[in-house]
């Protein structure tokens, strides 16, 4: 969780990701980040997002996230 | 209730604001291209005519009606527009006859020569002046160039809504009243002189036949006289150009002596008429002058007296009326026109307009 | 039938009245009828292809159905699995699915390459092979470019990619699907539609309700007033400019990229503002498609305030899963041993964008013209992606400036100038020739050439000048007032009175403002011989 904490911050310094909730939809994070993320997770946790699920409701906390990663590395 | 009278009031308000804007917009023809006028006088005249004349320039500006009455008792009108395809003569044939059935139809065979829709401004010259009728929206139909739209007939708002930035003081002043007469029984005049000395040559033709659907309209001019009792008689008139080739003069004699018409060609009657192309002509040959159409319309009346024995009007009250007022409109653009070449030594156009 | 003709309003005034009134419960299919109605009077031809797609896009769909259905009825039988023998069959069944996709992805975009792009092909073969001597017996072939081919093949790969990717169920029903297919308003310019945004309103029966039918129509008159008051009045300058750059530099070239803007804003946003409209007036909601673009501060925002749909269908069927597949993360990884961790988190956004751009370049037309267009927004996109860090730190040192108003002013200038400086790709014969126009601003500034005289040979008589800057004007204020809420809505608070006055206005404008029909020429009267 907190790395992935960090890597958001290496993205936008500026944000608190602690409280945010609403990431994608306010436009913070575009896709340009979201792949950016992808790739980071994959390289620190070695497991692939596949593109279907790189949905709003997945990236809009840094919870959500953190859940979607564990999901993905128990599947 | 209250909203649907509101709405009600809203949709005839827009109706009738359109219908404004229409007027205001519509070319009224004062100052520029006042042939677009002609056709509109029709109506009101007294619809009382022997003959009448159809055609394009070659009759508008050649034939005088005033000559016909004044001299032989004719009633004639000339039912004429710029560059009058052989379909619109058609048609105005059959709308006249909705009006009127004359005892003769004259008809100018130089349109023969335009077998396909020439020009969308010629279109609009002749059909934005007609009355709304079936004959009408068949004439539109059959003269429109492909870049015109048949809605834009009847609705010329849709066409002339770009003129909201030329528009002058006529626009304004005719806005909501016909325009000006200008025509004298539909016979345009002008008194000034530009002769010619030669008959300017035509180029040779790749194909002298006239277009099949020349000859279908001609066919139905021809079957609808039949129909209704009128002789058809066809003429060519005196001018020299455009240029009237030999061939085509014989296709249309072959066509009057199968058909049992009456064909004169005017070119070649010039011994008859009298006309000298070097005082009778005011633009060096294209239209005749007043001198040379009264000169012209004398033979004309001459003819149609010796073959149809028309009535002479003129001890008829009914008509003396309506064509002493023509003739003395007649007389007081002649008087103008006179006196404005007196004064400049050229004529502008068409100037004299009384309100 | 364009938009803009009276045939259209005819369509579609006749099925409005049958919508309201006779369909009753069958309204959905009158419509599926209209569509093909309405793309068959553009060429019959045509259906062929829009039901070759519907068909693949229905019977791979069903397959994808078919085949997980099997996988759930297996599991179901065999509840002794493992995972590990669940995770085999699931694979397995994922594969076919692939395969089906594929075979669909390559049916519609092999119609969509053959139809739209094997000329421009042929001809670049073929002077590719010149290079070494030879050359191709064939470089040209007559082909009928169905029209919005592209939006439709686009908006039937998205459902069919949808439904792969289990985001919802399958249409069984194969007219519904046809429908979706072809509904008329989108279908000849977009919005890219999604077919579970689109299904709820497009398939339920409407009751006449006059407040859509009032708001339908009032933004299909907007639209129509951008369109033919604005931008068909633009069309002769712009392609005037744009067809002698030899002839208009300079100054010239200025005045093109700002009319062209004008233009292609109130173009597209306006038919965009007609399909959204009269969708509108039948019960169907749409997706927007733009966002007030000419307000973005960047590039990349601006491509997402600018054809929307497009740049989603981009972002969620191209970029995410080319950036996030196997390859793309296996490329990342080895090039993190060769060139260090920087490069390699860079490898999969960067490489995805240019491709893209190379593809939404593409998209826009075959022509080398858009190639370059596409790598211009990317190129721009990316520089700014890497200054992000500096403008950071200068944003820290100016906290002040950063939230001004001045700033954001600076911004959205900054954008529309770049983008200007790329649409002129869109309006010279060859990137060449646009990058000579551009040049020629530097070159051959002219102010003075700029005369009433100049501008009348353009086609713009200061009657046109004067409509297009009030025209403008207008569409600006709007937009302005669009950004505390909708424009509409805010109208609708207005007294009746004052709306009715308002729209009446807006028509009698199109009707008589409007650069449609033969251009009225009093010099056409004046008659010299005949």
């Amino acid at each position: 969780m907190d790395k992935i904490i960090s890597m958001l911050r290496e993205l936008h310094p500026d944000i608190d990701f602690e409280t945010a909730e609403a990431l994608v939809d306010d436009g913070i994070l575009d896709s340009m980040d979201i792949v950016s993320l992808v790739t980071a997770i994959y390289d620190e946790f070695d497991v692939r997002i596949p593109a279907d699920r790189i949905l709003p409701e997945n990236f809009n906390s840094a919870a959500a996230l953190g859940k979607l990663v564990n999901e993905l590395i128990d599947e | 209730m209250k909203k649907r009278l509101a709405a009600v009031a809203v949709c005839l308000s827009a109706v009738l604001i359109f219908f404004a804007l229409q007027a205001l917009l519509t070319p009224k023809y004062i100052t520029e291209a006042q042939e677009g006028n002609l056709l509109a006088e029709y109506y009101d005249s007294g619809k009382n005519h022997d003959v009448i004349f159809i055609g394009d320039c070659e009759v508008y500006e050649n034939i005088d009606p005033v000559v016909l009455w004044r001299e032989y008792g004719i009633s004639s009108y000339v039912r004429g527009s710029p560059q009058q395809l052989i379909w619109m003569s058609y048609y105005l044939m059959e709308e006249t006859l909705r009006y009127e059935k004359p005892d003769v139809f004259v008809f100018n065979v130089l349109a023969m020569k335009y077998g396909e829709p020439q020009s969308e401004a010629y279109n609009r010259l002749a059909h934005d002046g007609m009355r709304l009728s079936g004959s009408k929206l068949r004439s539109v139909r059959a003269s429109m160039t492909e870049e015109e739209s048949f809605l834009s007939y009847l609705f010329p708002l849709l066409r002339y809504h770009s003129r909201w930035s030329e528009l002058d003081k006529n626009d304004l002043k005719y806005w909501f009243k016909p325009a000006p007469q200008i025509s004298c029984a539909g016979y345009l005049m002008r008194v000034d002189t530009k002769g010619i000395d030669f008959i300017p040559p035509g180029q040779e033709l790749p194909d002298y036949r006239f277009s099949g659907l020349c000859y279908e309209y001609l066919d139905k001019m021809t079957a609808l006289c039949r129909e209704n009792g009128i002789e058809l008689v066809l003429i060519k008139a005196p001018s020299l150009s455009p240029y009237w080739y030999d061939q085509w003069d014989e296709q249309i004699e072959e066509y009057a002596e199968k058909n049992d018409l009456l064909y004169y060609n005017f070119l070649e009657m010039s011994e008859q008429t009298g006309i000298d192309y070097m005082t009778d002509t005011y633009d060096a040959g294209l239209h005749l002058n007043l001198a040379g159409a009264e000169k012209l319309t004398r033979l004309m009346g001459e003819l149609l007296m010796r073959e149809y024995d028309l009535t002479d009007h003129r001890g008829d009250a009914a008509y003396r009326e309506e064509w002493d007022r023509i003739a003395a409109f007649h007389d007081r653009v002649k008087a103008h026109q006179e006196k404005e070449l007196a004064e400049n030594g050229y004529l502008s156009g068409f100037t004299y307009f009384e309100d | 039938m364009s938009f803009t003709s009276f045939s259209f309003a005819l369509f579609f005034l006749v099925l409005t009245l049958l919508y309201y009134t006779v369909a009753g419960k069958k309204q959905w299919q009158l419509l599926l009828i209209a569509g093909y109605f309405f793309y068959a009077c553009a060429d019959p031809r045509y259906l062929i292809f829009i039901l070759v797609t519907t068909a693949s896009a229905y019977l791979v769909t069903m397959r994808f159905t078919a085949l997980r259905r099997e996988l759930g009825r297996w599991f179901d039988e065999h509840p002794e699995l493992t995972r590990e023998e669940r995770k085999r069959y699931k694979e397995k069944t994922a594969s076919r699915c692939r395969k089906w996709l594929l075979l669909a992805v390559l049916l519609n975009f092999g119609i969509l390459f053959t139809f739209k792009y094997l000329n421009f092909f042929l001809v670049n073969l073929d002077s590719l092979f010149g290079l070494f001597g030879g050359g191709l017996p064939v470089t040209s072939v007559r082909l009928l470019l169905p029209l919005g081919l592209s939006f439709y093949i686009f908006q039937t790969i998205g459902y069919v990619a949808d439904i792969y990717f289990g985001k919802y169920e399958a249409e069984r029903n194969p007219f519904r699907l046809a429908l979706f297919v072809s509904f008329f308003p989108q279908l000849l310019q977009g919005p890219i539609g999604r077919y579970n945004l689109m299904a709820p309103t497009l398939f339920a029966s409407h009751a006449y309700d006059s407040k859509a039918v009032r708001f339908g129509l009032q933004r299909m008159l907007w639209g129509y007033f951008k369109k033919i008051v604005i931008a068909d009045r633009l069309i002769k300058p712009v392609s005037t400019i744009g067809g002698a750059p030899e002839e208009y530099g300079g100054v010239f070239v200025l005045l093109g990229m700002l009319l062209y803007a004008a233009q292609l804003y109130c173009d597209f946003t306006g038919g965009i503002d007609i399909t959204i409209g009269s969708a509108e007036v039948l019960g169907v909601r749409l997706s927007e498609n733009f966002n007030r673009p000419f307000f973005s501060k960047s590039v990349a925002e601006y491509w997402r305030r600018w054809h929307i749909t497009l740049g989603t269908w981009f972002k969620d069927y191209t970029f995410y899963p080319l950036s996030t597949s196997k390859a793309m993360m296996k490329l990342s990884k080895w090039t993190k041993g060769r060139f260090g961790p920087a490069v390699a988190r860079r490898v999969p956004v960067y490489l995805s964008t240019v491709i893209l751009w190379l593809a939404t370049g593409a998209w826009h037309g075959a022509k080398w013209n858009f190639i370059v267009w596409g790598l211009g927004n990317c190129l721009v996109i990316l520089i700014s992606q890497e200054l992000t860090p500096l403008y950071r730190r200068f944003y820290e040192r100016f906290p002040k400036l950063h939230r001004s108003r001045f700033w954001d002013g600076v911004q959205v200038l900054r954008t529309n100038g770049i983008m200007c400086l790329l649409r002129t790709l869109d309006c010279y014969a060859s990137p060449g020739a646009a990058f000579f126009a551009i040049g020629t601003i530097f070159t051959r500034m002219n102010g003075g050439a700029l005369t009433t005289d100049a501008l009348l040979e353009l086609g713009l008589k200061p009657a046109d000048i004067a409509v297009t800057a009030v025209g403008v004007l207008i569409v600006f204020a709007v937009s302005m007032a669009g950004r505390s809420g909708s424009v509409r809505e805010k109208l609708a608070r207005l007294p009746a009175g004052v709306r009715v006055l308002l729209f009446g206005a807006l028509f009698f404008s199109i009707l008589v403002f409007g650069a449609y029909g033969i251009g009225y020429d009093a010099g056409q009267f004046i008659y010299t011989q005949f």
